[in-house]
C-alpha cells in the first residue's frame, strides 16, 4: 500500500475529495469553501473539480448553513458543513442541538440526518477572540449527536470519510493548531475497513500511568511521555478520538494495570469532558487506583488574548506535574 | 368608545399601523376572490400585476366546503379533548381554516410542505390520518409520521426553524434537476407573524433568494404571537418584507379559501418552473387562544374578535354555495354529519392510544446505536425487572 506524507490539513482535503468522489449525494457547504478553499485551505481545489453545486459557498449565516443542511439531508443528500471557526458555531447552536440532534428520535427513525459538521477547534495559533474555543462539552452533552476529534493526518483522512458514511449526525472537531503537522497517510485503504470511528486507540504503551487526550492535546501528551521516559516513567497515552460516544473499555483495562490516570484537554476542566471520564474511571477502577483521576485543562476563564494563551493552554510541563501528583498521593 | 376598550397602547401605535389595521375588504393590498358576504370576485390583480382567479366545478366548490367544515370540527374535538384532560395541550387552528385548506389543496402531489405545530388543516389535505398530530399533543410520541411518505414534514415547535429546512430541501430539488417544468417540484414553508422576527426566517429568505430556490413562504399572519400584537413584530406589512430580499410578496385574504388557493397555486407553479421564491402573507385571525394554555381575553378586546367573526372563512363559502345554488340543505346536513362522525371516531381513537413502553425511551436516539445508550438501556431494564423479582 502506498503511503504519502501529508499535513493533517492536506489529509482532510484528500479525505473530503474521496468522499465527494464516491457518492454524488455528498455536498460540501460553508463560508469561503469554494474559490478560496476555506480560510485554512482544507477544501482547496474541491470546487474547481466538483463544481459549485457540490462545493457550495454559502451566505454568511451559520444557522442557515446547518438549517439548510437539515432540509438537504431530508431530501437525501449527505451534507458536510464547514463552520469557519469554533466560536462561530453558536449562531447555529439551536439548529444543531434542537433540530439536527433530535429529528431521528422525534421521527422514530424515519428521518435520518447524515450531516457532518466540521469545526476547527482549540487554540494555539495566536488568533483574536472567538477563534480558539473548545465547544466539545456542549455537543457531547446532547443526545443524538456524535462527536469525534482527529489528532493526526491518518485519522483525519480516514475519520472524515467514516463520518460522511455515518447515518448519524457527527460533530467533527479538527485540531486547528495541528493542521500543519505531517505524517505518512495510507491513501488506498477503504474507510470502512480502517480503524472504527468510535474507538479509542492506544498511541503509546506504558506501564506507570495512563494519560488520556484527544485532538490537539494528543501531541502534547506524547511529548510529555517522551520526557517522562527520560525520567524513568513509562506513560501509556490513549487518544480518545470519539468524545461521544466515549470508548473507555481499553482505558479501564489500562488504568487497572497502571493504577494512575491523568485526563488532558484544552477546554476548561470545570464541567468538562475530563469530569465525566474521571467519574466513570473511578466507578469502574476504584480498587485499582493508587491516586484520584487527575485533570489537566484550561482555566475557568474565557479564552484569553493571544499573548496569554501559552499560560492558558496545558503544555508538557502541566501534564508532567499532574503525573507527579498522581505518584505523590 | 367604552372606557378602557381601547387603551393607551392603541393610541401609541404609529398612525400607519392603525390605518393598516382598519383596512377593509376593498383593500387594494389584499387579494380576495370571495367577500365575507359570499360574493364571488371573478379576477384580482396582485401588487406585481399577477392576475389571480380560480375556475372550480361545483363539485370542487363543495369539496372545499367539506374540507373546511371537517377540519374545524376535528380541531374543536381536539380542543375538547384537551379540556377533558386527554391531551396535554392543543394549538387550535380556529379561524385559519381557509388559509390552510386553500394553500393545502393548492399543493400538487410532488410538492413538499414544512409546517409549524398548527397546520392540522394542511396535514388533512395531505391525506394524513388526523390522529397523527394527536400523539404529539397527548404525549405518547413526538409526531413521528414519515415526512417523505406524505410529503409533509414533522411539526416544528421552535419558531421559524423549519423555514431553513424547507429552503435546504428546495435547494435539493434544484440540485436534483426537478425544476423548470410543469412536473417540477416545489416546497411550501409555513410560519406565523411572530416567526417573521426570527433570524432563521430571515436567513431562509436570504438563502432562498440567492439560490433561487423553488419555495413558497406561507406566512399566516393571525395577528398575535401568543399575546404580542403584530406591531411588536413589524413596522411594515409583512408581505413587503420580501422585496428587501429580492423576491415578490403578496397579501391574500387568509379567510378566503378561493384566494388562498389561487395565490398559493400561482406561487408554487412559479417556483416549480424555476422562477424562485414568493412570500405569501395570509391575512387572517386566530379566533381562539395561541394554545389551550393561554387566555386571549387578557390581551384582546371583544370587539376585535367580533369584527373578525364577521369574516368567518366557512360562513362565506356557505353563503356563496347557497346563493349560487351549488349546494342544498341536504348537502350541508350531510357534511355536518360526516364531520361529527369523523370527530367521534377521532375521540375514540385518542382515548385508546396506548402509552409507550418504558423501553421506548431509548429507541431511535441514533441510527447506528451507541454503547453508552446500550448500557443505560440494559441498566434500566434490570432496574425495572428488579421490581418484579422483589415482589415476593
Amino acid at each position: 500500500m502506498m503511503a504519502e506524507t501529508l499535513t493533517l490539513g492536506k489529509a482532510l482535503n484528500a479525505g473530503l475529495r474521496r468522499a465527494l468522489d464516491s457518492d454524488s449525494k455528498v455536498v460540501l457547504m460553508g463560508e469561503d469553501v469554494g474559490k478560496l478553499g476555506g480560510v485554512f485551505r482544507i477544501t482547496d481545489g474541491l470546487q474547481k473539480d466538483f463544481g459549485e453545486d457540490r462545493v457550495i459557498d454559502t451566505p454568511l449565516a451559520e444557522s442557515g448553513i446547518i438549517g439548510t443542511a437539515v432540509g438537504l439531508a431530508i431530501r437525501g443528500f449527505r451534507p458536510i458543513c464547514e463552520i469557519q471557526f469554533d466560536g462561530f458555531v453558536y449562531p447555529a447552536y439551536d439548529q444543531i442541538v434542537s433540530q439536527v440532534a433530535k429529528m431521528h428520535y422525534r421521527s422514530q427513525g424515519k428521518v435520518k440526518l447524515p450531516i457532518v459538521i466540521r469545526i476547527p477547534f482549540g487554540g494555539g495559533i495566536g488568533a483574536v477572540e472567538h477563534h480558539s474555543e473548545s465547544p466539545e462539552a456542549y455537543f457531547s452533552h446532547t443526545a443524538g449527536l456524535k462527536v469525534v476529534a482527529c489528532s493526526n493526518p491518518q485519522d483525519a483522512y480516514t475519520m472524515i470519510q467514516q463520518a460522511v458514511l455515518s447515518d448519524d449526525p457527527i460533530i467533527f472537531l479538527e485540531p486547528k493548531r495541528r493542521y500543519w503537522e505531517k505524517a505518512p497517510v495510507e491513501l488506498e485503504a477503504p474507510p470502512g475497513t480502517a480503524y472504527p470511528l468510535h474507538a479509542a486507540r492506544t498511541v503509546r504503551p506504558g506501564s506507570d500511568a495512563t494519560v488520556l487526550a484527544y485532538g490537539p492535546m494528543v501531541r502534547t501528551a506524547l511529548d510529555a511521555a517522551t520526557a517522562a521516559a527520560e525520567e524513568g516513567r513509562e506513560l501509556e497515552v490513549i487518544d480518545l478520538r470519539s468524545l461521544s460516544p466515549l470508548d473507555l473499555a481499553g482505558t479501564y483495562e489500562s488504568v487497572r494495570r497502571t493504577g494512575r490516570c491523568v485526563v488532558v484537554h484544552e477546554a476548561p476542566t470545570n464541567l468538562g469532558l475530563g469530569a465525566e471520564i474521571a467519574a466513570r474511571i473511578t466507578e469502574e477502577c476504584f480498587y485499582s487506583l493508587e491516586a484520584p483521576v487527575l485533570r489537566v485543562g484550561g482555566f475557568n476563564t474565557p479564552y484569553p488574548a493571544a499573548r496569554l494563551e501559552e499560560e492558558y493552554l496545558p503544555d508538557l510541563d502541566r501534564v508532567l506535574d499532574a503525573v507527579d501528583r498522581a505518584f505523590g498521593w | 368608545m367604552a372606557k378602557g376598550e381601547r387603551g393607551t397602547a392603541t393610541r401609541a401605535r404609529p398612525a400607519t399601523a392603525r390605518r393598516r389595521v382598519t383596512k377593509n375588504a376593498a383593500d387594494p393590498e389584499l387579494v380576495q376572490l370571495l367577500t365575507p358576504d359570499g360574493e364571488r370576485i371573478d379576477r384580482v390583480t396582485g401588487p406585481d400585476g399577477t392576475q389571480y382567479t380560480v375556475d372550480f366545478t361545483d363539485a370542487e366548490y363543495r369539496a372545499l366546503y367539506r374540507d373546511l367544515v371537517v377540519v374545524r370540527k376535528l380541531d374543536a374535538e381536539a380542543t375538547a379533548l384537551q379540556r377533558q384532560g386527554e391531551l396535554g395541550i392543543w394549538a387550535s387552528l380556529l379561524g385559519q381554516e381557509a388559509a390552510q385548506v386553500g394553500s393545502g389543496r393548492a399543493l400538487r402531489e410532488q410538492d413538499m410542505a414544512f409546517p409549524t405545530y398548527r397546520e392540522h388543516g394542511v396535514l388533512y389535505c395531505r391525506g394524513i390520518d388526523p390522529i397523527m398530530p394527536l400523539g404529539l399533543f397527548r404525549g405518547v410520541d413526538q409526531g413521528g409520521w414519515d415526512p417523505n411518505e406524505f410529503k409533509f414534514n414533522m411539526y416544528t415547535i421552535v419558531i421559524g426553524a423549519q423555514t431553513l429546512h424547507a429552503t435546504g430541501y428546495a435547494m435539493g430539488i434544484t440540485m436534483d434537476g426537478k425544476v423548470g417544468g410543469d412536473d417540477g417540484e416545489a416546497v411550501i414553508a409555513y410560519f406565523g407573524d411572530g416567526a417573521s422576527a426570527q433570524g432563521d426566517v430571515n436567513e431562509a429568505f436570504v438563502w432562498s433568494s440567492v439560490f433561487n430556490a423553488p419555495i413558497v413562504f406561507f406566512c399566516q399572519n393571525n395577528q398575535y404571537a401568543i399575546s404580542e400584537p403584530l406591531e411588536r413584530q413589524t413596522r411594515i406589512p409583512l408581505y413587503q418584507r420580501s422585496s428587501g430580499f429580492g423576491f415578490p410578496g403578496v397579501r391574500v385574504d387568509g379567510n378566503d379559501v378561493l384566494a388562498s388557493y389561487a395565490v398559493t397555486r400561482t406561487a408554487l407553479d412559479n417556483a416549480r418552473h424555476g422562477q424562485g421564491p414568493t412570500l405569501i402573507e395570509a391575512y387572517t385571525y386566530r379566533m381562539g387562544a395561541h394554545t389551550t394554555s393561554d387566555d386571549p381575553t387578557r390581551y384582546r378586546i371583544a370587539s376585535e374578535v367580533e369584527a373578525w367573526q364577521a369574516k368567518d372563512p366557512i360562513a362565506r363559502v356557505r353563503a356563496f354555495l347557497e346563493k349560487q345554488q351549488i349546494a342544498d340543505a341536504d348537502f350541508f346536513a350531510e357534511v355536518d354529519a360526516q364531520a361529527k362522525r369523523d370527530a367521534v371516531h377521532l375521540r375514540e381513537r385518542v382515548l385508546s392510544m396506548p402509552d409507550p413502553q418504558p423501553g421506548a425511551l431509548f429507541d431511535h436516539v441514533y441510527a447506528h446505536g451507541s454503547p453508552l445508550l446500550d448500557t443505560e438501556r440494559a441498566q434500566f431494564e434490570r432496574y425495572l425487572a428488579s421490581f418484579e423479582e422483589g415482589s415476593h
